[in-house]
């Protein structure tokens, strides 16, 4: 089970009026179940890379492979793979309509030709995942406050019930409140729904305490895909192409260069804590 | 000198119900008594809600109070009379990067307060050069707004404002909307104005990495200021913070973490480099 | 198709035409359609296409793609060719069953014709020549003394000018929408008329919604930054006449009294009948 991309290469088109970044020779495989980041400098190609895993953008060559199926040859069913990859764009509560919180949340299991009773299982269950309280049900999708608007947003991708959900930035804009649930509830999706999780996101923090895997794209290119660790081992390459590492990376490596002999791979503030606290404790020991 | 000063300012939102029959009064500000000194920069910080917002329209008379009073620069901003010479003494710059530029041309953009000021031609020539030179946009004067980066957009807004030679700049979370580089190319620019042209700064934001270089540091929560102090001082209160529904810094995060754990770590570290040498003082003790 | 229109478009390019006032390619354009309707002979059209002719030469603009702008209204001209062709009456030149071709018809088509490809060659000169903002400040300028009768001439101009900076920002934004709703399983291709109308609400609610949240804020900012309609307000860039803006006017008035001379003259002298039709 898993997407894979082969030699995708996608140049920018007259046509299209999206900022989008070309793609040159994108080779990628994502496997069911894992929490991956995506990262890279506005302008960078991440954008028009997630929109071709679920089939909104055609590339200009290379071909997708969805559970082992081509999603271009011509008996694949396009709808059906767009209800297993769910997308969550930036600000996604831009696209709110409906007159109340619940109806939204409807129009995705209804676009799927499900029965009544199944639409509202549907809707209720992911209302339910993102944490939006039933009273909030009747209420319009434009009189809640901006972080509910976001999570309803999210629910109406979640009731289609993928098994692949990418989200673009979904903490664009919040409150360090706002930002805790979300990303906490996209956490217990990928543990407990087991869905697999693609996190586009610009805060290094973030995607250092919830990712194990990292992508790293720089024009249109991918720069790195490894473990998260690994990945910010390389922070002063990717300060180069201006992105950074966690701030507990540059304490840690400042703190080696100190004489003081931390692992520097620790990303978390946690492990940082931890590793700094037993390292002075054991030297306090020593002596 | 005192530049915005108010007492015991209080605004409620009046919201009419649909058949427009009862009202529904929300409080946004309750109470807020402020004192912003001549080229201070003043970090707001405050979850969603928290009336930081609706404090800031308040400086520059876009809102006025219910009750209570707020001078700039000497002017009640209940005071019609005054509204024109509030609005070029304190200029605003928004969240949003698109919705605030009106010019279809960057340097027609800029110059569009002037415009409406009834300054003469030629010095709005110079006002607009000086201003784009002093944000380092002077490159992309000709280019449409629709082709610049976030960062850029808001720094051709801060131009906008600045053409209008205000003593204060009131940002209501300017880097909202930005990717990191934009953050940090908006960030610099308003301390450069700070610092270079003694521009009086309130800098609205929850990005807490932003505020650790202002002044002063204000929280406000449920429309009420709660804390009050340099940025060392707030950060301190890494609780007290938490159950305001705001962060702390990283740095001051970690710093936290190790008191807890028992070392002798001193309070109000913000910076990797503060950090560092904390912890190294404290190994070569041992 | 959209891409078609070239009418509204600014084609960059550093000519004489280029830099003349805005205010005089309003006027210019005026006159030459006016003209347009005076012309009533072989010799006027032979007036009239020397001077557009003209006109473009000056402009730089390559003729192709002043004519990729009559793409947009070629079902327009070939119906209105149509009607006066088949349904004018008089001395009858050709008939096939219950369909007669009659001299003035032909006369009458082929004038139409001409007139509207002027017309629409005639004003698109005009924008593919000006950008949107010295058009508006020209429209501004020109039109100033509605003013007088109240009518909110600036405020029209300042709605033309935001408009112009704010439609590429909904394009991208329905594109997003549009994917967004995709997404969700949303069907914009398939089914009837009232189906696929239907499936545009997902769309246009956002984006209606996003539209006036767009002018709250817009509005906010503009008063922020001291606007207050058009009163006591000053230009950066003031429109200003120059040399050629003189000798443009000129030219534009010796054409309209030609063609004024031509219609009068030329019907009244026998001599001259080969050139009335």
């Amino acid at each position: 089970m898993s997407i894979k991309l082969e030699n995708i290469n996608y140049a920018y088109s007259v046509d299209t009026i999206m900022e989008s970044a070309a793609l040159v020779d994108i080779n990628l495989e994502i496997e069911a179940g894992s929490f991956i980041g995506l990262i890279g400098h506005t302008g960078s190609g991440k954008s028009t890379l997630i929109q071709h895993l679920n089939g909104l953008i055609k590339p200009t060559s290379g071909n997708i492979y969805y559970n082992g199926k081509n999603i271009y040859d011509k008996d694949f069913n396009m709808r059906n793979l767009r209800t297993h990859v769910g997308l969550v764009f930036q600000y996604p509560e831009y696209q709110l309509f409906e007159e109340t919180v619940f109806e939204d949340v409807c129009f995705g299991p209804k676009n799927l030709g499900l029965g009544a009773d199944e639409v509202r299982a549907r809707a209720e269950y992911a209302l339910d995942i993102v944490g939006i309280d039933k009273e909030l049900y009747n209420k319009s999708p434009f009189e809640i406050s901006g972080g509910q608007k976001r999570r309803v947003a999210i629910a109406g991708v979640l009731a289609m019930q993928p098994e692949y959900l990418i989200l673009d930035e979904p903490t664009a804009g919040l409150d360090p409140g706002g930002k805790g649930e979300i990303l906490n509830q996209i956490a217990i999706l990928q543990k407990e729904k087991n869905i697999t999780v693609i996190l586009v996101s610009h805060s290094m923090e973030d995607v250092a305490k919830y990712v194990e895997r990292i992508i790293v794209m720089n024009q249109g290119r991918i720069l790195y895909d490894d473990e998260t660790r690994k990945v910010f081992a390389h922070y002063k390459e990717l300060e180069s192409i201006g992105l950074a590492a966690p701030q507990v990376t540059y304490i840690l490596n400042k703190l080696k260069e100190s004489g003081i002999a931390v692992d520097t791979s620790l990303i978390t503030i946690e492990d940082a804590c931890r590793e700094i606290y037993d390292k002075m404790a054991g030297a306090e020991r020593k002596s | 000198m005192s530049i915005i000063k108010s007492t015991r300012l209080v605004y409620d939102y009046v919201r009419l119900s649909e058949d427009e029959k009862s009202e529904e009064i929300s409080r946004a500000i309750n109470g807020v008594d402020i004192e912003v000194l001549d080229g201070e920069f003043i970090a707001i910080l405050g979850h969603n809600g928290s009336g930081k917002s609706t404090f800031a329209k308040h400086i520059n008379a876009l809102l006025t109070p219910t009750e209570g009073t707020l001078w700039l620069d000497g002017m009640d901003t209940q005071d019609r009379e005054f509204l024109w010479q509030i609005r070029q003494t304190a200029g605003m710059v928004f969240q949003n990067p698109d919705n605030q530029i009106i010019g279809t041309v960057v340097e027609e953009d800029v110059g569009f307060g002037p415009e409406n000021m009834g300054i003469e031609t030629g010095e709005i020539w110079n006002r607009v050069n000086d201003a784009l030179e002093a944000v380092d946009m002077n490159a992309f004067r000709k280019k449409s707004p629709n082709k610049l980066s976030g960062g850029q957009k808001q720094r051709v807004a801060i131009a906008g404002v600045l053409a209008m030679k205000p003593k204060c700049i009131v940002l209501d979370e300017p880097t909202a909307m930005l990717d990191p580089l934009g953050r940090k190319e908006v960030l610099q620019t308003v301390r450069e104005l700070n610092r270079r042209e003694k521009v009086t700064v309130i800098y609205i934001t929850h990005n807490m990495e932003e505020v650790i270089h202002a002044d002063r540091v204000i929280v406000m929560d449920g429309g009420q200021i709660r804390m009050q102090g340099t940025p060392g001082e707030i950060f301190s209160k890494v609780t007290e913070l938490k159950s305001l529904g705001l962060e702390v810094p990283a740095v001051t995060e970690l710093a936290y973490c190790l008191k807890e754990k028992g070392l002798q770590i001193r309070e109000g570290i913000l910076t990797i480099d503060e950090l560092v040498d904390e912890v190294c003082r404290l190994s070569s003790k041992i | 198709m959209i891409r078609d229109i070239t009418i509204g478009q600014y084609y960059p390019s550093e000519s004489v035409m280029h830099r003349l006032d805005p205010r005089v390619k309003l006027f210019g354009t005026l006159l030459f359609v006016v003209s347009l309707f005076i012309v009533n002979s072989f010799l006027g059209y032979i007036i009239a296409t020397i001077f557009l002719g003209a006109i473009i030469y000056v402009s730089k603009i390559p003729l192709s793609f002043i004519m990729k702008g009559l793409k947009a209204i070629i079902l327009l001209l070939l119906l209105s060719v149509a009607f006066n062709l088949f349904l004018t009456k008089g001395e009858i030149v050709f008939q096939i069953w219950i369909i007669k071709i009659t001299k003035e018809g032909i006369r009458l088509a082929v004038f139409l014709a001409v007139r509207l490809i002027y017309v629409i060659v005639g004003s698109s000169l005009m924008t593919l020549t000006t950008t949107p903002n010295d058009l508006t400040s020209g429209l501004e300028k020109s039109l100033h003394i509605l003013n007088k009768v109240k009518f909110p001439i600036h405020e029209m101009a300042m709605m033309m000018s935001i408009a112009l900076r704010f439609i590429p920002i909904l394009v991208d934004e329905t594109d997003k929408i549009m994917k967004a709703q995709i997404a969700r399983g949303a069907d914009f291709e398939s089914g009837n008329i009232l189906k696929r109308a239907k499936s545009l609400i997902p769309i246009l609610i956002p984006l209606f919604i996003s539209s006036f949240r767009r002018a709250t804020d817009l509005a906010t900012a503009m008063e922020a930054r001291c606007y207050h309609g058009g009163e006591g307000r000053t230009k950066m860039k003031p429109l200003k006449y120059a040399k050629r803006d003189g000798v443009a006017y000129a030219v534009i008035i010796l054409f309209l009294v030609v063609v004024l001379a031509e219609s009068i003259i030329v019907p009244r002298i026998p001599a001259l009948s080969i050139f009335v039709v």
